[in-house]
């Protein structure tokens, strides 16, 4: 099988570990990733604040790209990028006029016919058919799963489990051999993109999901979001000297829980 | 030669203001066959209706327009005027000047040359209108309800009280409803058993009333005064005569793990039951889906304790025919159930309930006696906390309307909870409080200032269980937006009041309307609230939307009446604007040529056939024929018939030419 990958910009940068167990995996279940060449910046949170035309045209691009280069199905693992991809195809796809428009400035066409798969759509429809045959260690941990709020909102648009209470990363999770708990922190707020302006909230907030996961028992907090994992991992010491504590709950990609 | 009689109504300044009513009343006074043309300020009014009776006598007029408002609004009133003046009431028509005109354009020439163009339509479409006769309908006196909770109790009641006869279906084994199942009612705190309960036994016990159980409206065929209903009563089980509601049965009933209905799954029920020990009538019913004898086909052991031998496994269901004349649709409501709320944990936390289950706990008869304890451990919670407006005026959840009556039980659960644990602490997030109706407000108020209940305005935007608690998040609004967090030992959700399941189903039986929430439509939202748009069909209680007893009552007393004024004539006169097929002499009979097209597209089942024999009996030609009882005068039999034999009394393809040609014609 051969996909598009599309990696963003944190993959080739903070979240370096997400990339390499998603290529681990892909090798080791023989799927063969192609990435999109000459992609560019998906928008990110910045230009949908901004400007509407640009927070649409820059993931159009990328998708135009992926038509061009005949990649029918393409793995976002970045659950903003995801998230900006999807919600940039459903947008254009009930406005044709605005289709033609972004066409225009990105000068090429674009027909909106790629399937845009996150890592957990992904692990589920082609690595979990062939994990019994592949799998060398199960691995039996007790796990929260977090999906953060990028992966499965806006639910309307993406379409994706449930808004409240998802499922997917908890399914995928037991047939790997875990134990997922009853977590009501999966869509909390993490501190998102004031991971860099203000720490102060993602301490606070990203403090609260993991304590949670601690306080019941959980050996690992899941994620399948590489900025999710930065606040929850990266910032882990801040949080600590936030809330006086000394979490050291491990934090990993559902791709590297695989791998183990 | 047609004498046409024109009467320009200024509806005070409604029509006058950008018509001018002169000029209209002069032009058309010009006019060809029109003998007689004036104007006046309210013509509707007694004074108006005088002057189009005296120019009737006076002029020797064949036809009126009458250029007002609207025939919705006035119809009526200027055809009874005409009658009373010595004209056929079909030959007055009206000009709509109002809604089609003067309230749609500004002052100016063209307002008033449109106004003449209309009324010229009219004149060139009364020259042909013919004399009518309204159309005389049997009534079978005997009215049908469905659905025995308060709403329709009440209107088989007052029905009956009025002398009439009334059969009562309802679809589980008692009546009672859902109102059966509260504990106490607001404002008064008064036992919702207590005032119910002889009520059913009144209508169990009443020389009018026939009451079907456990039965279910399977067809309903024909029109106001004369339905053809199918009623399936369900096989109980059970020889009801011999029966003698002893009991023995259900309590030697081996499969004793059924979720009881009654109880709202709080509790457990066998196999063979009654539902409560109140229930009308107080005969069992075998629930086959769970009766063992029905799923193995053994044990029988109701049977082998059965003092009279009234068990009967091998009963069928049955099927009554009933003539009916009028029918009251009551069929009640449902709620959302906990597992419609993610947010609120999917319904899988035991201690989060919905308002029906707390009912069922706060109730003498309940599943704890009436002692407030919490599902999964049975502890009295010292915390709880009530959430109103869960699903209600919440369009994310695709219900955007008030439920109207989560306000006031909230605070009545409130209140009974602080009545039972004086020591618990209750606190309510809420909307808005919508506590409109008699003494409502000072209910909730005694809640919030006597009962200590700790009102906070804000949602709630999650429910978790931490450490056998359950946590509950939510915001405080009057407090600047602070986020609240409660550790709970007990959640109640004010859950949305829907649409009975099966309500669509029942609807397209009986062919009345109902909205996108399923609820049952009113004929009009103000003036006509009991009424459906199926004549004879009338509405009482939560099946048109959610609503408390008194409402529910008072709407049941409502449509009560509007089955005694049916019943109050020998027949039934109706408007004779419905198709008719035309007949021509033998051996031709009719140019119907029995295509019977029109029956596949008539939307009220109007179309019938007719036989034309010979003498001994041989059929000579099939032709259609409209049942004037059930045509509603729509014409899509008139466009489709190929050959043209079709045609509608009042608006035939003549008149409907003539007032286009009118229009076509240079004035």
């Amino acid at each position: 099988m051969k996909f598009g990958i599309y990696p963003g910009c944190s993959l080739t940068g903070s979240a370096r570990d997400y990339n390499e167990s998603v290529f681990a995996l892909a090798e080791a279940f023989e799927l063969e990733f192609t990435q999109i060449p000459d992609w560019n910046c998906c928008g990110a949170t910045a230009a949908h604040n901004l400007n509407k035309e640009l927070s649409l045209a820059l993931p159009a691009r990328i998708l135009a790209l992926a038509e061009k280069n005949g990649l029918d199905e393409i793995i976002v693992p970045c659950a903003a990028c995801y998230s900006r991809l999807v919600v940039t195809q459903h947008e254009l796809k009930k406005d044709p006029e605005l289709k033609n428009r972004i066409s225009e400035v990105i000068e090429m066409d674009y027909k909106g016919t790629s399937r845009i798969l996150n890592v957990i759509e992904w692990i589920d429809k082609y690595i979990i058919p062939q994990l019994d045959a592949k799998i060398v260690n199960q691995f039996r941990y007790k796990v929260a799963c977090y999906y953060g709020c990028l992966l499965v909102r806006p639910n309307k648009v993406l379409n994706y489990d449930r808004a409240e209470d998802p499922q997917t990363m908890d399914i995928v999770m037991t047939k790997l051999g875990a134990t997922p708990i009853d977590y009501p922190y999966k869509t909390e707020c993490c501190g998102a993109g004031f991971s860099i302006s203000r720490t102060d909230i993602v301490s606070k907030l990203s403090g609260k999901i993991i304590e949670d996961a601690e306080h019941r028992g959980a050996d690992a907090i899941i994620v399948a979001c590489p900025m999710c994992h930065s606040n929850l991992d990266m910032r882990r010491p801040d949080i600590n000297k936030y809330w006086k504590t000394e979490y050291n709950i491990p934090v990993i990609f559902v791709t590297q829980a695989i791998g183990q | 030669m047609a004498r046409i009689g024109v009467f320009v109504c200024h509806c005070g300044e409604n029509i006058s203001a950008t018509v001018d009513c002169g000029k209209v009343a002069d032009t058309i006074g010009k006019l060809k066959h029109v003998a007689y043309s004036t104007e006046y300020k309210y013509m509707c009014s007694d004074p108006g209706q005088t002057l189009i009776k005296d120019a009737i006598r006076e002029h020797k007029l064949t036809g009126v327009v009458v250029s007002a408002c609207s025939p919705r609004m006035h119809e009526p009133t200027f055809r009874k005027a005409c009658a009373e003046g010595g004209l056929n009431p079909f030959l007055c028509e009206m000009a709509n000047l109002r809604e089609h005109c003067s309230w749609v354009h500004e002052k100016n020439e063209l307002t008033t040359e449109k106004a003449i163009d209309i009324i010229r339509t009219q004149v060139e479409k009364v020259k042909l209108n013919s004399a009518l006769q309204p159309i005389r309908v049997p009534v079978t006196k005997t009215s049908m309800v469905i659905g025995g909770g308060i709403a329709g109790i009440q209107a088989a009641l007052d029905i009956a009280n009025c002398g009439h006869k009334v059969v009562m279906v309802e679809r589980s084994p008692s009546i009672g409803g859902h109102m059966s199942q509260l504990s106490e009612t607001f404002p008064t705190l008064d036992c919702s058993q207590c005032i119910l309960t002889p009520r059913m036994v009144e209508v169990a016990q009443h020389p009018n009333i026939t009451l079907y159980t456990y039965a279910e409206v399977e067809s309903v065929e024909g029109f106001i005064g004369n339905f053809k209903v199918k009623i399936r009563k369900k096989a109980k089980s059970l020889d009801e005569k011999a029966c003698t509601g002893c009991g023995l049965c259900t309590t030697k009933c081996p499969q004793k793990k059924i979720p009881n209905e009654f109880e709202q799954g709080m509790g457990m029920r066998p196999a063979i039951y009654v539902p409560f020990p109140q229930a009308v009538p107080n005969r069992p019913v075998i629930d086959k889906e769970h009766c063992t004898y029905y799923i193995k086909g053994k044990c029988k052991v109701c049977e082998i304790v059965c003092p009279t031998k009234a068990i009967r496994f091998d009963q069928p269901d049955e099927i009554l025919d009933l003539e009916i004349g009028a029918i009251v649709v009551s069929t009640g409501f449902d709620i959302k159930h906990a597992d419609f709320f993610p947010e609120y944990g999917y319904g899988k936390y035991k201690d989060v309930i919905d308002g029906l289950q707390f009912e069922r706990l706060a109730s003498a008869s309940g599943p704890t006696a009436g002692a407030i304890l919490r599902p999964s451990d049975g502890q009295v919670p010292k915390n709880i906390v009530f959430i109103a407006c869960a699903g209600s005026r919440d369009p994310a959840k695709g219900i955007a309307y008030c439920s109207k009556i989560c306000c006031m039980y909230t605070a009545k659960h409130a209140m009974l909870y602080k009545h039972k644990v004086h020591e618990g602490n209750a606190h309510v997030f809420y909307m808005d409080i919508r506590s409109g109706g008699k003494n409502y407000d000072e209910f909730v108020r005694r809640a919030i200032e006597e009962d200590y209940v700790n009102y906070i305005r804000g949602r709630v935007s999650t429910v978790y269980e931490r450490d056998g608690k359950l946590i509950v998040k939510g915001v405080d609004t009057l407090l600047g937006a602070q986020p609240v967090e409660i550790v709970a030992d007990m959640v109640v959700l004010a859950t949305a009041g829907v649409a009975n399941p099966g309500a669509e189903e029942l609807a397209q039986k009986l062919h009345v309307s109902y909205d996108s929430h399923k609820f049952f439509a009113e004929a009009h939202p103000k003036l006509k609230p009991v009424e459906t748009n199926t004549a004879g069909i009338f509405l009482a209680g939560a099946c048109q939307n959610p609503k408390d007893i008194p409402d529910s009552v008072s709407q049941a007393s409502g449509a009560a009446v509007k089955v005694a004024a049916l019943f109050s004539q020998n027949g039934l006169t109706r408007e004779p604007l419905v198709a008719f097929v035309n007949r021509t002499a033998p051996p031709m009979y009719s140019t119907c040529v029995g295509c019977f097209l029109c029956q596949s597209v008539c939307p009220y089942q109007a179309i019938e056939r007719e036989d034309f024999k010979t003498r001994d009996g041989k059929i000579i030609k099939t032709v259609a024929k409209i049942n004037e009882g059930l045509c509603q005068g729509c014409g899509t039999c008139v466009a489709l018939c190929r050959s043209k034999s079709i045609d509608l009394y009042g608006y035939s393809n003549n008149q409907v030419y003539a007032e286009v040609v009118a229009l076509l014609n240079e004035f």
